[in-house]
């Protein structure tokens, strides 16, 4: 017995749809499976993991603040993906840009202006793509494989963040923590609403996750990122340039990951410290996918992942069940969705070997 | 002092050989599998917890090789059988392999290991400076040796492995002349598999005998640009290979001596090292394309 694929005339609408919930749905099952043979309740461990933090205002809030860096670089990597440019090192541009962006509140302490916050977001974001830009230079000017390149910069950002915030950054009175001062309340990223810690970094996100689905959608540059995500050589028969279609979607998402951030660190943490990030530019990777690289789907996907983050939080304070179990889970997810995804474009039947048989003998 | 120096490196660089010739017969197939780190942190974990459990670090190697090749084959059905996009399943492998290593290995935390023994060859060990660095290592270092050999041999003079290389340059031809592509693809994956979970099992129980979370530290991914800097020959491997164990045994001596440059600096070297590594050897459009396996990356749905 075996499994076959068979091309189907066309793209199967139902299942562009439904591939991502069958991925979801695939993904609780074995969660369930995997909570019985660590020993717990699985209904009550899913409760706790999914539903709980669903039912507190501070808990939504908290989705907002994990959902917001997810989906703003998520929508960034998509564009990349869709152009078949593998910016894997979002990871390393989301550190560059957070630490760009706090050059000045670092540097300048005493800086009380209106104006500072601003100027900070603009940096991180100018950070995060010209880190990117190192790939998409040596992919243009080298042919150098981005995917190793990019995910190289992750490693040497994150030890150059280490060396700032231990060494030449670290807050004098500090009590020997290895973090900057705290940024002043004018750097400070506010909140959206008074009733949670949820900060503007969410709203830069709905809004970059619009704006992105209209360009893919309406405008030329979206059509330029499919036709030569598709086919190199149609799209260099209309006209396109690949090779600065590597920078634009390299400079974008890396400028997206920048802001995502200088965003965390100015809305959420509020200073520098060794580590920024629970992986949200690796976790990225699988927004993007469970939201089928469409940017208005990552919004949904984004909060679901946020959700496994919360979850796993959650899961360790009420179950004792640990924090890495969100990690499995998220891995488990992006296969389930790469192999539901299969069946957009293919039938799958399975194929028992005698009835082959048969088959060739008439 | 150069002796030990020279076997530090040896232990550095062994992993880094094993795990990229695997991924170099996995490419040579025309399967690009980027979940080499999620590989080897998996044999990692399996290795040591079977140590652990069995004291016998020879099992754990096995358990090593088992795992890593296990959790290939994950692999190899998205991408195979449902021809899912290689590079997202690759990273798949990887964020999975990192996450359920570190769920196996939490019971393992902080237990000190047992570490692999060096076999020492009568004799050949004997023998001033040589005997100690060649004849006294231990099993992976003779493996990968014996990898590097098998492997050349196996592509460059087998039938088999001319087959592979076929199926790698234009699977749509090795199929009509009726290779079964599907199922050398699948081996070629395994092997890759089995090779990455022994490098990892090599970091668990000879590197650092201990389990640590994340411990592969990135050489999942030195190992995937190692294929690229050797063009896809067995001998460059092993060159490629133990140049990186030379620039991290190099930057820990730095380090040690307190050179005065920040140890994070001296840290990212070998990261460093390999995109400068990778720029030299993929500048020239032309030498790249003839030795890439020409069918890398692209899915295959046979025709009937």
């Amino acid at each position: 017995m075996h499994i076959e694929l068979e091309k189907r005339a066309r793209v199967s609408t139902l299942f562009s749809i439904f591939s991502p919930l069958l991925a979801l749905a695939l993904t609780l099952v074995f969660g369930v499976v995997m909570f019985w043979l660590l020993g717990k309740s699985p209904l009550g461990a899913l409760y706790s993991f999914f539903i709980e933090p669903l039912l507190e205002v501070w808990s939504l809030h908290e989705l907002a603040v994990k959902a917001a860096p997810l989906i703003l670089i998520a929508v960034g990597l998509a564009i990349c993906y869709r152009s078949n440019n593998w910016n894997i090192g979002a990871e390393g541009q989301f550190t560059i840009g957070a630490i760009t962006g706090s050059i000045l509140p670092v540097m300048n302490p005493e800086w009380h202006s209106p104006m500072i916050l601003p100027l900070m977001l603009l940096m991180g974001m100018a950070g995060g793509a010209l880190y990117a830009a190192i790939p998409a230079l040596l992919k243009t000017r080298f042919n150098t494989n981005e995917i190793l390149t990019s995910l190289m910069l992750v490693y040497i950002a994150q030890l150059y963040l280490d060396w700032l915030t231990r060494g030449p950054w670290r807050d004098p009175q500090g009590y020997n923590f290895p973090q900057t001062k705290s940024f002043q309340i004018e750097a400070v990223l506010p909140e959206v609403l008074s009733s949670g810690r949820a900060h503007w970094g969410f709203i830069f996100a709905l809004v970059a996750a619009v704006a992105l689905w209209f360009m893919m959608r309406f405008m030329l540059k979206g059509f330029q990122v499919s036709v030569l995500g598709q086919s190199e050589r149609a799209g260099r028969f209309a006209g396109f340039s690949a090779r600065r279609m590597v920078w634009f979607s390299m400079l974008l998402s890396g400028a997206l990951a920048g802001l995502a951030g200088i965003s965390e660190v100015s809305g959420s943490i509020g200073h520098l410290q060794p580590s920024i990030s629970p992986g949200y530019g690796f976790t990225a990777i699988i927004v993007a996918f469970l939201g089928r690289l469409n940017p208005l789907g990552i919004v949904a996907s984004g909060l679901v992942l946020a959700l496994t983050y919360l979850g796993g939080e959650a899961a360790q304070l009420s179950i004792g069940i640990s924090d890495k179990v969100s990690r499995v889970f998220q891995g488990l997810l992006l296969f389930f969705v790469l192999s539901c995804d299969t069946l957009i474009h293919y039938k799958i039947r399975l194929v028992v070997a005698g009835a082959k048989a048969a088959e060739v003998r008439s | 002092m150069f002796e030990a120096i020279l076997l530090t490196v040896i232990t550095a660089s062994t992993p880094l050989v094993i795990a990229a010739l695997g991924e170099l017969v996995t490419e040579r197939a025309g399967v690009l599998n980027l979940g080499v780190e999620g590989m080897m942190i998996m044999g990692a974990v399996c290795a040591f917890a079977a140590t652990q459990m069995t004291g016998s670090p020879y099992i754990g190697i096995l358990a090593g090789i088992l795992g890593g090749g296990a959790f290939s084959l994950l692999f190899g059905f998205l991408t195979l059988t449902l021809v899912a996009n290689q590079v997202a399943t690759g990273l798949a492998l990887t964020i999975l392999g990192l996450g359920l290593s570190g769920q196996l290995g939490e019971a393992f935390v902080g237990q000190p290991g047992i570490k692999l023994q060096p076999i020492v060859f009568p004799l050949l060990s004997d023998i001033p400076f040589f005997g100690r660095v060649l004849f006294r290592q231990d099993l992976t270092f003779y493996l990968s040796m014996a990898l590097v050999i098998g492997i050349n041999w196996f592509l460059f003079k087998s039938r088999a492995g001319l087959k592979m290389r076929a199926i790698g340059d234009n699977h749509a031809s090795a199929h009509a002349l009726g290779i079964n592509v599907i199922r050398t693809r699948y081996l070629a994956v395994m092997f890759g598999g089995a090779c990455a979970g022994l490098a990892g099992a090599q970091l668990s129980l000879v590197y650092t005998p201990q389990w640590v979370e994340n411990m592969s530290a990135g050489r999942g991914w030195i190992a995937l640009a190692l294929v690229v800097f050797a063009s896809w020959r067995p001998w460059r491997v092993l060159a490629g290979g133990y140049l990186f164990g030379a620039v991290t045994i190099g930057q820990l001596h730095a380090q040690a001596f307190g050179i005065g440059i920040p140890s994070q600096f001296l840290s990212a070297l070998p990261y460093a090292a390999t995109i400068v590594v990778l720029i030299i050897i993929s500048h020239n459009r032309r030498t790249t394309l003839i030795n890439t396996p020409a069918s890398l990356g692209k899915p295959f749905v046979p025709d009937r």
